[in-house]
């Protein structure tokens, strides 16, 4: 017998009871100004935001913020000639260079700050992780309540790959010292629009 | 198995011999449990969520072996492939294996208590595979050559002069220098190269949707993710109680982790893997291992709900004075010492007994298990089968003998005061445990019935 039979058959013989599948609801967890809620728990995560306005605010803000900066890539269209990095390339390895990634997020959840990010929006799934800043545009329009709201919003996920970012990358194993900045982007900065 | 060298009560005296540090270690866990605490305050519905995420996992269990079929049949469909392990060695077989055939002999990972438990690691290197944990607190406890104390917080057993010290000798960061934002940036650097060196990569799994296909992994520093996304071959781990049922319960789940864990709103990266990426190759290994033993445990089957935060050991005051190494087995405190003796009953007989039976624990698991009531009940096990030392078993039998005939306990109790009384050395000796770390107190004139007796009779 294979594992497989093998597993499935302890597994069977271990005998079963039919309890129902529990149906969820969204919750209490509601906000009146879910935008307002997203920007505080974002602070409290580490991450930094900021409030444009339009295609032209959002390029005044980056310009104003990042101008300076080398060796920045970005995956929304419109900002293509912003960038001074090639994000076609075949090796992700090739991505370790890069200082800051500017990309695009749908959607967003207002209890935990977290921002849905999938393959439609990165070129390559390592990308918002091996930068050493990361910002995420996102419509205000786009933030929900909640986790169920959020994936009643997504799913069913028709990508090979998405992840919930909720700020910037962090540790504390060292004595429960908070250190922002482990092994993901050290900086997360929300612009929304 | 054997029987564990040191038993929990044992390796305690030891973790107890620096009273400032066992102050401290107990301080740190209890932070955690208050930010776990303020987290769930948060959410008018967290016991609400508690009771769906635990009625999911019923389902769960119930329904194991179709929900496994379902889902090994859409991760197939996705381009993934799926291996079925019986035990410990098949998993580390199946891995060796994969990793050979493509010629790999290095291998970043990120944290999998799993593979802990199947001991992944040594065996890999025994077939000449270089393995870095890439989870800072695994990372130094993989340098320093000992296993994580806690399943959340590897390293919360350490000091930061002893990191340093660590460092300094294999990162070469100053000696002396003990600052975690210094210490963490020298880690930052150092596994860097690693994530773009190594081209395999193992991750853990966090919840596998049987619906998809899919599984999720989180972590906080984004190791997984950086590992994985590089890599040609990833490699996730899974036992099989991992499952549940639909993509929509994962917010439930994800509400509860992390607030559970470290009182964060949710995890900072929490990435569902669907697909390999386009030349990418991805394998799921399910792994039995002694579940479907505790699956047919009545008694003993809620305990794969476990989503493994760590909560209970955060709030236990036996772990927080003890320490993670006392408890001799994967997973410590008390979601471990009510797993450990479905895997060996011999070696870890003591683990249930490794509590107060406060009930803090059941009252803190996110999926509510019932951990202290099946302590109590490993208790009876162990007992019947004949796995609690002779000592015990004859004290167990001579309590036993005085409680259930009230006028023998009360003439034990008269004698027992008056010897006391005359002779205290009789209790004041190191013979008796109850007097190493404290004074006996005074004997009472009388007890609480006497007294009763005495004044009910005034009326």
């Amino acid at each position: 017998m294979s594992s497989r039979e093998k597993i499935l058959e302890r597994i069977r013989a271990a005998g079963r009871r039919p309890p129902a599948l529990p149906e969820i609801d969204t919750f209490e967890s509601r906000f009146e100004d879910p935008v307002g809620k997203f920007a505080e728990v974002l602070t409290s995560i580490g991450g930094e935001l900021a409030e444009v306005s339009g295609f032209d605010g959002l390029r005044a803000f980056l310009d104003q913020k990042y101008g300076s900066w080398s060796r920045r890539v970005s995956s929304i269209p419109g900002l293509a000639d912003w960038t001074d990095f090639d994000l076609q390339t075949a090796d992700p390895h090739s991505l370790a260079e890069v200082n800051l990634a500017v990309i695009q997020g749908e959607t967003g959840v207002a209890e935990n700050a977290a921002i849905w990010v999938g393959e439609q929006q990165v070129p390559h799934r390592v990308l918002p992780f091996i930068t050493q800043y990361l910002v995420i545009v996102l419509p205000k329009a786009g933030i929900v309540c909640n986790m169920h709201d959020a994936l009643a919003k997504i799913g069913p996920v028709s990508e090979g790959w998405g992840a919930f970012i909720a700020g910037p990358s962090k540790t504390a194993d060292i004595e429960q010292s908070l250190v922002i900045g482990a092994h993901g982007a050290r900086g997360l900065t929300v612009v929304l629009t | 198995m054997h029987k564990a060298e040191t038993d929990h009560a044992t390796a305690s005296i030891g973790f107890n011999r620096d009273e400032p540090y066992v102050d401290w270690h107990d301080e740190t866990l209890w932070f955690v449990r208050v930010k776990r605490d303020r987290a769930a305050r948060q959410l008018p519905e967290w016991e609400n969520l508690r009771e769906t995420a635990s009625g999911i996992k019923d389902f769960v269990l119930a329904h194991m072996d179709s929900l496994l079929v379902q889902f090994e049949a859409r991760a197939l469909e996705n381009g993934i492939k799926v291996h079925w392990a019986a035990d410990a060695d098949e998993h580390n077989r199946i891995v060796g294996d994969i990793l050979e055939s493509h010629g790999i002999t290095r291998m970043v990972k990120s944290k999998s208590m799993l593979t802990e438990e199947c001991h992944l690691n040594p065996y890999l290197a025994s077939r000449g595979i270089e393995v870095v944990d890439t989870d800072l607190g695994e990372r130094i406890v993989q340098l320093r050559q000992e296993p994580p104390s806690h399943i959340v917080l590897p390293a919360i057993h350490l000091k930061k002069q002893d990191i340093g010290e660590l460092f300094h000798e294999h990162l070469g960061t100053e000696a002396g220098a003990t600052d975690p934002q210094y210490l963490t940036e020298a880690a930052r650097v150092h596994l860097r190269e690693m994530f773009l060196t190594r081209r395999a990569a193992l991750t853990g799994v966090n919840f596998a949707v049987a619906e998809t296909g899919g599984f999720m992994v989180c972590t906080n520093e984004g190791n997984a993710d950086m590992g994985v996304h590089l890599a040609d071959v990833h490699i996730a781990c899974m036992g099989f109680e991992k499952l549940i049922p639909a993509e929509r319960h994962l917010g439930v789940f994800l509400r509860l982790l992390a607030r559970s864990a470290t009182g964060q709103p949710v995890t900072t990266y929490s990435s569902y893997f669907r697909k390999p990426r386009a030349g990418q190759e991805m394998h799921i290994v399910i792994v039995d291992n002694g579940r479907s033993a505790q699956l047919a445990r009545p008694d003993f089957r809620n305990s794969l709900k476990c989503i493994r935060c760590g909560a209970c050991m955060n709030t236990c005051p036996v772990y927080r004075r003890s320490g993670g190494h006392s408890y001799h087995h994967v997973v410590p405190g008390p979601i471990g010492s009510i797993l450990a003796p479905n895997f060996d009953m011999r070696a870890n007989a003591d683990l249930p007994f490794a509590s107060t039976l406060c009930g803090s624990c059941t009252n803190v698991c996110p999926v509510k298990i019932d951990i202290h009531y099946q302590l109590y009940q490993w208790r009876q096990t162990l007992a019947r089968e004949g796995y609690v030392p002779a000592a015990k078993a004859a004290g167990i039998r001579a309590m036993n003998a005085v409680l259930s005939r009230p006028r023998f306990y009360q003439w034990g109790g008269k004698v027992g005061r008056s010897l006391m009384k005359l002779a205290p050395v009789l209790v004041n000796n190191s013979l008796n445990p109850w007097y190493h770390q404290r004074e006996m107190p005074e004997p009472p004139g009388e007890s609480f019935r006497e007294w009763y007796l005495r004044n009910r009779s005034k009326k």
